[in-house]
């Protein structure tokens, strides 16, 4: 158990069940204590900060003009508690499900409110985490304070872990109101349960579903740089830094750099972008964003007949996910490469279970007993199997349980990769000639969606989707390779925007020079860190995309132009229009 | 202490019901109603109606399905003909549409859309104020639970039940979670000889007024534009509330509850049609005990989204991919394969009315005095059609619902259908839904 001030080691991201690969420069924090020491951090800003609390208000929210809410995902939720309580606490049981809007989970946060159902769920979470938190093998690592009597209350006690906990669950400052009524419910618990630790753990439930804890609030305040102009206040600007960085809640730095305003300046705002960017937990952002952008979510629903798919079991299943964010953060954070390269990278890692689905050879050179070994692997060049479009993450995801599909792979690379919409079929398609499996004249996919494309209807979008998908037809509907279908050769040629090609390694270099890529990660970026897709027409936006052109398409300069910009944290037009709605109606 | 032979009613119930998930009918005992079986004798409070939805994906297939003959003497057809021992119970509605008023046809959603919410907007994201929720403000008041659902292809978010001010309510997909949410430690027997509020369930109500007390300052600072979800948070938070405040009261004896036996673990992930009717035939047994035990008065059930991905073993393709694909048999003349999936559906509803009608509450049985409402996606799924809708309704509302009849609509809005459950369950209003979809008029053939 780690004591209040002992560092916490090791990587700490949520999820990650296997080992890291010594391969990898870093891992996530493994120089950044957080969980007991930003409590105890916090503890020691709020004492000398406590007489002036009330001063805060102005910035927390009865004087802020407008408030949007992005609901936290549930890995968001995850990280939370293990960055302030760390990774013993456990967080069982099922979340609200997300919403997904244009690609991205994160756009759909802004969306997302709580139902019945999905408030149930967030108690009973509630519940478990404070009581792991309050019992008895915790209290010392975790509550920063011993009460007089262990079966009555502590007010005094009380309100030091109302206070610390609080500000770094609705990461801002408590108001004296807050504190009080929360300190109140632990009395009153305490007092009936003859329990001090009970009345405590009820007043951190309480918290834990508190609409300031699940739901971020990007509130927006006057800018006095710009008369008529609203920008976010400066804890939304710590929030918005914080989650797009480290997918987590603002630690004890950045709240203090809200608190004095110095994240309004901008040597104060790039100090904290610098710090954030040279910490390891960078990857636990990296990991997130990634997961949203490729729509790792859909993985709770995915099967595949093991009559068709036999390699492709649950541990594969998870093992293909971790393998394209080991790729993505080796590509990206170890070897700060080019972010187009990713798509052609031979690079990557492997397990025996991955190596006998993609039908590469593995030597394991783990002990006996190990399991989960991951290996550093890297394809001879032009291997069709290198880079992430071939990964199972991508094609086995985006097929049906016991086939592959081109259409719905090239589908969702148009719209992960691209940024482009395809519109959805037609009500009245007759499809009967593309899974008519049977038709001797029709052995291959190719030769199925060439006849449905004879339907002038069906022509259009397949069009679109199916000349990139076919390029993927290597790849079964689990991920494994293979060159023939039906015993007839496969053909994966293809176009892209006028640029013919063939095969997986074709497909991968003309999407390595479309520019529509690179544009479209840096949107969606954005997007991940704001809640909302970046305004084209903005300059700020058009500054971050020649920069991120500049830097050869890094990705951890992308991350800092973003976080350093203006634009991410302005208050789009139609905002402003609310906020001043709203700020009238507040006085 | 009473003798071994002297038949009390809770060893009635504990004895016959014996915890088994298909339900044993169990008579409320007369004594507990008033003479004409409408009211609990004890408090005069009326015998609640009940409603469940019960969604199944991809409609009938190809095919002729629509009886011959309108009103009571009809046939019913090849497709629904599982259902023939509960025909004098139900009504079968053929021949409603969608109208989508230029607007584009979302496949496997639009339709719902229409039907579920008499609103077409083919977005997604704007699926709001579903029958259900309608019909639970005005029946289901007073209950733990203000709705349940439940999904059984495995995806919590197959389901189409969604407040006026929210999304869609996320569905419970485990039966053990199910079970555990409705009669695990929380649950409170209705016929327990002995009642004592739980201390801690008095506390968390307490805490929980600290959040409630926040309502009023954020109101002031939200954005015009997410009132309405702050709105749904609270509202949600004081079902949360009332779910505890229940919890603190003695429950009205229900004589046909009994507390069922916890389901076994589920198996892995998968999207075998077979093992999602195996879990839809634990999930019907556990909403009818929830039902009949007064938990809540609305359950919605979806064996899957509306493009259902559901497989057979050993098939490289699902339903969905099949209602586009497969041959129509020229001789059978539908889609052979498509029909074993609408038939393995329909067997399931025809298990959980069976259930629900094996449940007795005085003189009637639980399928009786509720609507089963059962509904699909597209009238015929190879096309993506939002014409000829089959809709069934099971169970006459508490008799206020005739039965046995089939009601041919000739290209009305399928949102009549709506209309006419939501007034026989006591929903005030005169018309429903909006623009080509908004009807005045119910089917006063099956109104009582």
């Amino acid at each position: 158990m780690q004591k209040l001030n002992a560092p916490m080691v090791g990587p700490t991201p949520v999820p990650t069940s296997v080992p890291m690969n010594k391969s990898m420069c870093r891992s996530p924090r493994q120089s950044l204590p957080r969980p007991a020491r930003m409590l105890a951090a916090g503890l020691l800003t709020l004492a000398l900060a406590a007489p002036s609390m009330g001063a805060f208000a102005a910035s927390t929210d009865a004087n802020s003009a407008s408030q949007v809410w992005l609901r936290l995902s549930p890995s968001q939720y995850k990280q939370v508690i293990r960055d302030i309580f760390g990774p013993s606490i456990a967080v069982t049981g099922r979340f609200e499900p997300e919403i997904r809007d244009k690609g991205l989970m994160a756009i759909g946060s802004r969306e997302a409110s709580v139902t019945d159902a999905g408030l149930e769920r967030y108690d009973a979470l509630a519940r478990g985490i404070a009581a792991q938190v309050v019992d008895e093998r915790n209290r010392a690592t975790l509550i920063p304070c011993k009460p007089r009597s262990a079966t009555s209350s502590d007010d005094k006690c009380a309100q030091a872990f109302v206070t610390s906990v609080g500000r770094l669950l609705y990461r801002r400052q408590l108001s004296r109101d807050e504190i009080k009524v929360q300190v109140k419910v632990a009395a009153s618990a305490a007092q009936s349960l003859h329990d001090f630790y009970g009345g405590l753990g009820l007043a951190l439930s309480n918290m834990l579903v508190s609409p300031d804890f699940l739901f971020r609030f990007q509130r927006s305040e006057p800018d006095p740089a710009h008369p008529g102009q609203y920008r976010l206040d400066a804890y939304s600007k710590a929030s918005n830094l914080s989650f797009f960085l480290w997918n987590s809640m603002p630690d004890e730095q950045l709240l203090q750099a809200a608190e004095s305003g110095a994240i309004h300046t901008k040597q104060g705002l790039d100090r904290q972008v610098d710090r954030m960017l040279s910490s390891p937990n960078v990857e636990i952002g990296v990991r997130a964003f990634f997961a949203d952008l490729l729509g790792f979510s859909d993985f709770e629903t995915l099967s595949k007949d093991p009559t068709f798919f036999p390699r492709y079991t649950l541990k594969v299943k998870e093992e293909s996910q971790e393998q394209t964010l080991r790729t993505i953060v080796d590509h990206l954070l170890t070897r700060q490469g080019d972010y187009r390269d990713l798509l052609t990278t031979p690079h990557t890692f492997m397990t025996v279970s991955l190596a006998a689905l993609y039908g590469v050879p593995l030597v394991d050179t783990s002990d006996n007993g190990q399991p989960d070994h991951w290996q550093a692997y890297t394809y001879p060049p032009d291997d069709p199997r290198a880079g992430l479009l071939a990964q199972a993450s991508f094609v086995a995801l985006y097929s049906p349980a016991g086939r592959s599909s081109p259409t719905g792979r090239g589908k969702a690379l148009r719209e992960t990769l691209l940024c482009q919409n395809v519109p959805p079929p037609p009500a009245n398609v007759d499809f009967k000639f593309v899974q008519d499996t049977s038709n001797p004249k029709y052995k291959t996919t190719r030769d199925r969606l060439t006849a449905h494309r004879s339907d002038a209807l069906c022509a259009g979008c397949h069009k679109i989707t199916d000349p990139i998908g076919l390029a993927l037809e290597n790849f079964d509907g689990a991920g494994g390779y293979r060159t023939t279908e039906n015993g007839a050769v496969i053909d994966t040629s293809g176009e892209l925007s006028g640029h013919k090609f063939t095969g997986p390694v074709g497909l991968a270099k003309a999407l390595h020079d479309d520019p529509a890529v690179t544009s479209c990660v840096a949107k969606k970026a954005y997007a991940f860190g704001s809640g909302r897709m970046p305004l084209e027409s903005d300059p700020g936006w058009a500054q971050i995309k020649s920069k991120f052109s500049e830097s050869h398409y890094n990705f951890v300069a992308l991350l800092r132009q973003i976080a350093s910009s203006d634009v991410f944290y302005s208050v789009p037009p139609q905002q402003v229009a609310s906020a001043a709605d709203s700020a009238a109606a507040a006085h | 202490m009473k003798k071994l032979n002297e038949l009390t009613r809770r060893r009635v119930l504990r004895g016959m019901m014996a915890g088994g998930l298909v339900g044993v009918g169990l008579p409320i005992l007369d004594c507990m109603l008033n003479t004409n079986g409408t009211a609990f004798a004890a408090t005069g409070a009326p015998i609640p109606p009940r409603l469940a939805t019960w969604f199944w994906g991809l409609g009938v297939g190809e095919g002729e399905w629509q009886p011959k003959t309108a009103g009571a003497d009809y046939e019913l057809p090849r497709q629904f003909k599982v259902l023939e021992p509960l025909k004098k119970k139900l009504n079968l509605f053929s021949g409603g549409q969608v109208f989508l008023d230029g607007g584009s046809n979302t496949t496997h959603f639009t339709g719902v859309q229409g039907l579920m919410t008499g609103t077409v907007s083919g977005s997604a994201g704007d699926y709001h104020g579903s029958l259900d929720t309608i019909i639970g403000d005005v029946i289901g008041k007073g209950t733990r639970f203000r709705s349940i659902e439940v999904s059984c292809d495995g995806d919590p978010k197959a389901t189409w039940s969604a407040r006026d001010t929210g999304g869609r309510q996320p569905a419970e997909i485990s039966p053990v979670a199910l079970y555990s949410r409705i009669f695990g430690a929380e649950f409170k027997d209705p016929n327990a000889a002995q009642f004592t509020p739980d201390p801690a369930v008095v506390l968390r109500r307490s805490a929980l007024s600290a959040v409630t007390d926040e309502r009023q300052r954020l109101m002031k600072t939200v954005a015009a534009s997410d009132r309405a979800k702050l709105d749904n948070y609270f509202t949600s938070l004081r079902a949360l509330e009332q779910n505890l405040e229940i919890q603190l009261q003695k429950p009205e004896p229900l004589a046909a509850c009994t507390k069922p036996d916890e389901p076994a673990a589920e198996g892995p992930q998968s999207t075998l049609a077979v093992d999602a009717m195996a879990r839809h035939d634990v999930f019907a047994g556990l909403l009818a005990h929830a039902l009949a035990c007064g938990q809540t008065r609305v359950v919605n059930l979806c064996i899957t989204q509306g493009m259902a991905g559901l497989r057979r073993e050993g098939e490289p393709s699902s339903h969905h991919t099949y209602t586009h694909e497969e041959p129509i048999d020229p001789v059978l003349g539908y889609q052979v394969k498509c029909d074993w999936f609408r038939n393995t559906y329909i067997n399931g509803l025809y298990k959980f009315a069976s259930i629900l009608d094996s449940i007795h509450e005085g003189d009637r049985t639980l399928l009786d005095r509720m609507v089963l409402f059962a509904y699909t996606d597209h009238g015929a799924p190879r096309l993506h059609s939002v014409l000829n809708y089959p809709v069934i309704t099971l169970g006459s509302g508490n008799g206020r619902m005739k039965t046995g009849v089939h009601v041919a609509a000739r290209g009305d809005a399928v949102t009549r259908v709506g209309l006419t459950v939501q007034q026989a369950m006591g929903v005030t209003a005169g018309s429903w839904g909006t623009r080509s979809n908004r009807v005045t008029t119910p089917y006063s053939e099956v109104l009582v």
